[in-house]
Parts: C-alpha cells; sequence; structure tokens
C-alpha cells in the first residue's frame, strides 16, 4: 500500500459510492423499475431504459471473482506486497468492485473467498476495501 | 468489409530505429520511419494524402503518444484529404481500421498509419517514475479511477486478475504460460532489431521475479522508443507501386460487453473475444488456413487469450496447446510473434504486429522468415477493453 493514494475526481452523481463509508454503508445505484443495480452509476438503468436510478444500501457482503499479489514497487514508497482483487456483490455478482483485500494472511486470499466491506478514509473519501467474512 | 477488401491495400511499411532510451524526439522517430516505409512502397511524400493514428498527441503519460497527426502533417507539410488520431479506437491498429474505411470510401489514396512512443527516454528525464503507470499523482479520473485508488496502477495488476482467473477456471500454469515468453525470445534472436535476443530457458522464466501474481517479469513486455507505419492505399493505386498489395481478407473489432476491466462479463478473456469471433464471419477462411499468427504479447496472458479466441484452439485449452512450444515456433502449426513479440523485440504497441505480418507475407523476415512462402497472416493488437484483429492475404 502506499501512504498517500492516487483518489478519484468524485462527481456528485457518484459521490454516494465513494463517500457512503462515512455512515457505514456501501451504496450502489439501483434502477427503482427493474431493480438491476448499475455500477458506475449512469443516468438510465440500461437494462429497462428508466431514469429512476437511486443509490441503495448493499449489504457489503462480496466473494472474489478473483485477485494478484502486487510486488512490484512502482513508486518508492509504495510498501509491497499487497492484494488486489475484483469482488462479486451478493446481491448482484455482476456488479463488481476492484479493490484490496486486507486484514489476513496474503497466503491465504483464494478465488470464491467470502469477504465484507469495510472503509478506508482518506479526508472526504471512504474506499470500500474488503476483509474476510468472519465465520462462526 | 467487403469494400475494404475490395478496395484497400497495404502498400508498404516502415520502422524507425528501435530501442532504450535513443534520446530522439518522438518526432524525429516519426519521420524515420514515414521516410523508411515511403521508400518500402515507392511513394513520395506528395503522395500522401491521409494521416491515421493512435492514440493522437498525448502529453498526460510521458512518451506514451508525443506525435499526432497534426505534428506529422506539418513536419512534411503534407496536403491532406483527411486525418484521424484518437484513443477512442478498437485497439492500438483501430487507426488501420479507420483508415481503411477512409480509403474504400474514396475519400483518400494514400494513407500513413503510425504509432509512435518514447517512453524510455521521456521516463528517464524524469525523477522517481520508473514505470508505465497510470497515476502516482494526486487524483485520478475517467476509467482508470476505479482502479487506480486500490493500487492497481498498472497494466500488469489488471491483466494478471484475468490471467488468475484464467489459471482457476482452466487449469493453466505458469510452466505453460511461460512458453509464449521463452517463444518469443528464441525468435528474437534472429531479428537483429530485438531488445533481447540472448535466449532464456523456462528454467529462467519460472525463476524469475514476480512483478503481480501469477505474472511475472517475464510476463511484461519491454517499453521502447520506436515508431512504425503501415501505409494503406487504395488497392489499384497499390497495384502499381513496389510491393505485392497486402489485402485485408477480414477485420474484426466487434465489442459486445461492459467498457470495462472489471465489469467485462468473463474475466477469464477480454474484449479480444468479441474481436476473434467478428474476425472469421466475414470470411471463408479458418484458422487452419493460417500460416503466422503475430498476436498482441504486451503481456504473455494476452497472447495465450488471442490464441484461444481466434481459434487455434478451444477456450480454456491454451495451456495445454503452448505446452513445450512446438506448437507455436518458427517451424510448428502456427508459428507465433515471429519477430520477438513486444515481450522481447519491444513495446512497438500493437503496430509491431501488423508490421511483422507484412514482413513475412513479403517474405523479408531474413533468418526468421517463416518457410514455405506464407500466405495468409493475422495481426491482431490490444488487451483488456481493447481489440482489432486482421486477416491479410497477398493481392
Amino acid at each position: 500500500m502506499i501512504a498517500n493514494r492516487t483518489m478519484p475526481v468524485v462527481d456528485p452523481s457518484e459521490a454516494h459510492f465513494w463517500c457512503g463509508g462515512k455512515e457505514g454503508r456501501l451504496l450502489i445505484s439501483r434502477c427503482q423499475s427493474c431493480s438491476e443495480y448499475i455500477h458506475p452509476t449512469g443516468p438510465i438503468c440500461p437494462a429497462c431504459l428508466s431514469r429512476e436510478i437511486k443509490p441503495e444500501a448493499v449489504s457489503g457482503k462480496a466473494v472474489i471473482s478473483t485477485f494478484t499479489i502486487n510486488y512490484q514497487a512502482w513508486f518508492p514508497d509504495l510498501e509491497v506486497p499487497y492484494v488486489v482483487a475484483i469482488v462479486e456483490l451478493e446481491e448482484q455478482p455482476s456488479v463488481r468492485l476492484m479493490t484490496n483485500i486486507v486484514g489476513c494472511d496474503l497466503e491465504s486470499v483464494h478465488i470464491g473467498m467470502k469477504v465484507r466491506v469495510i472503509f478506508k478514509q482518506v479526508d472526504e473519501i471512504f474506499l470500500p476495501l474488503f476483509e474476510p467474512e468472519v465465520t462462526a | 468489409m467487403d469494400m475494404i477488401k475490395q478496395r484497400a491495400a497495404i502498400s508498404g511499411i516502415g520502422q524507425s530505429e528501435v530501442g532504450r532510451r535513443l534520446g530522439k524526439s518522438g518526432l524525429a522517430l516519426t519521420v524515420d520511419a514515414v521516410m523508411d516505409a515511403l521508400a518500402d512502397a515507392g511513394l513520395e511524400p506528395k503522395d500522401i494524402d491521409g494521416i491515421s493514428t493512435w492514440p493522437g498527441l498525448n502529453t498526460d503519460i510521458p512518451g506514451f503518444s508525443p506525435v499526432g497527426a497534426p505534428e506529422l502533417k506539418d513536419a512534411l507539410q503534407l496536403n491532406l484529404n483527411w486525418y484521424s488520431g484518437s484513443s477512442e479506437a478498437p485497439g492500438q491498429l483501430g487507426a488501420v481500421v479507420n483508415a481503411c474505411m477512409a480509403v474504400a470510401s474514396g475519400m483518400v489514396k494514400h494513407v500513413i498509419c503510425f504509432r509512435t512512443i518514447n517512453e524510455t527516454t521521456a521516463l528517464s528525464q524524469l525523477k522517481g517514475k520508473v514505470a508505465s503507470t497510470v497515476g502516482g499523482g494526486q487524483q485520478v479520473d475517467g476509467w482508470a479511477k476505479y482502479m487506480v485508488p486500490f493500487d492497481a496502477f498498472s497494466a500488469s495488476n489488471w491483466v494478471a486478475l484475468y490471467a488468475q482467473k484464467h489459471f482457476h477456471e482452466y487449469g493453466t500454469t505458469r510452466e505453460q504460460l511461460g512458453q509464449i515468453a521463452v517463444n518469443a525470445r528464441r525468435n528474437a534472436g534472429l531479428n537483429p532489431k530485438a531488445i533481447y535476443r540472448d535466449p532464456i530457458t523456462l528454467d529462467d522464466y519460472l525463476n524469475s521475479r514476480m512483478i503481480s501474481s501469477p505474472l511475472c517479469l517475464y510476463d511484461c513486455d519491454v517499453p521502447v522508443d520506436a515508431s512504425t507505419v503501415i501505409i494503406i492505399s487504395r488497392l489499384e493505386e497499390a497495384r502499381e507501386l513496389n510491393k505485392t498489395p497486402i489485402r485485408f481478407e477480414s477485420i474484426g473489432c466487434a465489442h459486445n460487453s461492459r467498457y470495462s476491466w472489471d465489469q467485462f462479463d468473463d474475466l477469464s478473456t477480454q474484449a479480444l473475444r468479441d474481436a476473434s469471433a467478428a474476425l472469421w464471419k466475414n470470411t471463408d477462411l479458418k484458422p487452419a488456413d493460417v500460416d503466422v499468427a503475430e498476436l498482441y504479447d504486451g503481456f504473455s496472458f494476452i497472447c495465450l487469450d488471442w490464441l484461444e479466441q481466434l481459434g487455434f484452439c478451444g477456450k480454456g485449452e491454451g495451456g495445454a496447446f503452448i505446452e513445450g512450444g512446438s506448437r507455436i515456433a518458427l517451424d510448428g502449426e502456427i508459428p507465433l510473434n515471429t519477430h520477438g513479440g513486444q515481450l522481447s523485440a519491444g513495446r512497438t504497441h500493437g503496430f509491431g504486429f501488423m508490421h511483422e505480418a507484412c514482413t513475412q507475407l513479403w517474405g523479408e523476415g531474413g533468418e526468421r522468415q517463416v518457410a514455405n512462402k506464407p500466405q495468409v497472416a493475422i495481426a491482431s493488437a490490444g488487451g483488456g477493453t481493447l481489440a482489432a484483429s486482421f486477416l491479410l492475404t497477398r493481392d
């Protein structure tokens, strides 16, 4: 990980995604007509062409679809290794987030692993990262 | 597609010096490549009436694209009927697709298509930044903003995610994937312009340092300074010039899923899936008819994916197909990346594959020439969201 991450330019239309973590919620745009989740957000539902799109909280539960362990220090202050993953949301697996898997050994990360969201605050933005789902 | 097939052809190719930290300006490299291509075709600057380039002038990433169509036009004071330079095309060779359409429409006679890159010189002039990355600054916008904030700075990371998925789904191994790199290096040894010419073994590959698992150093191409030119001409004009025209039997550049690295519907392949399928819709030829394949290998996994999706083997069978390396060798059933690919000959960024396909079809490959006068070649470029493929034949 790097001390100073490169942060997204946040358009007001997508502020819910980047800032929802402030309330501890992962907010994803959803079509109010056909219930399709739309990520990244857009002005129209590509499935039913409705314009009624609103952010909704999802469970934050997801499954690792694929991952890589980055070993290369692309910048002098980049601490390696770390995990970059693409996770599929429990509510709709076609909605995927690129993210980091944290809070576990690198060796334990695998495709199909169940994870849950946590948020890393950087100023006004709350990056959705994921950690292993704790099982009883 | 029929209009392009009947009316457009490649009449000449050219390339500058290819090297690391050459210290030359992008425009100087471009002019070198253009003059080389004009001589190859038997044309003069006054004959050129079109320019097409990818991605156009880009000053955001040092050395990524230091020259656009306007700079080349001005350097040679060309009179143009049409020109275009844009990154919003189906891959690097999307510039060639545009040129083919412009020629087939009758708007232009001879179009210079070029790709110029001088990242190694540009990066050597900066402090601290040592590789091609997106981000590392304060903020990122556009298509990369859902990736880079998670420290996925490099295409190495993005392609590694796909490679890992392929390994998981189909049991592909590093021992198999390594053959792409070993084969490229073997061919590069026969190419005087290649960057890395000393052979590597599979053990060398397996022991090289990991960049982004499962991709190691030898899975990643080598940045260079270079300019490469393809001239697209009207077929009847090309027939009056130096070379036997090379014709476009088919072009595939379809894109039918999300335009996104992470939202793409199947993470074990890429947009090249659709560009590959489209290629075979417009022709009676089959993969078995192809004599030589020059397939994008910015990362080895991309090349494996092209092999599968173009139908040289089935989906998920690529690992077994290349195992041992004999099928893709110069004397194999489908000679692959005969110049050494971007992995060993250098990141001429897409255009090098079409340049090499033409070299082979014209029988000019020297020591690396494929035997028995190849008649049909595939050139492809692009990975991730980018992809175009070309089925090329001698006139």
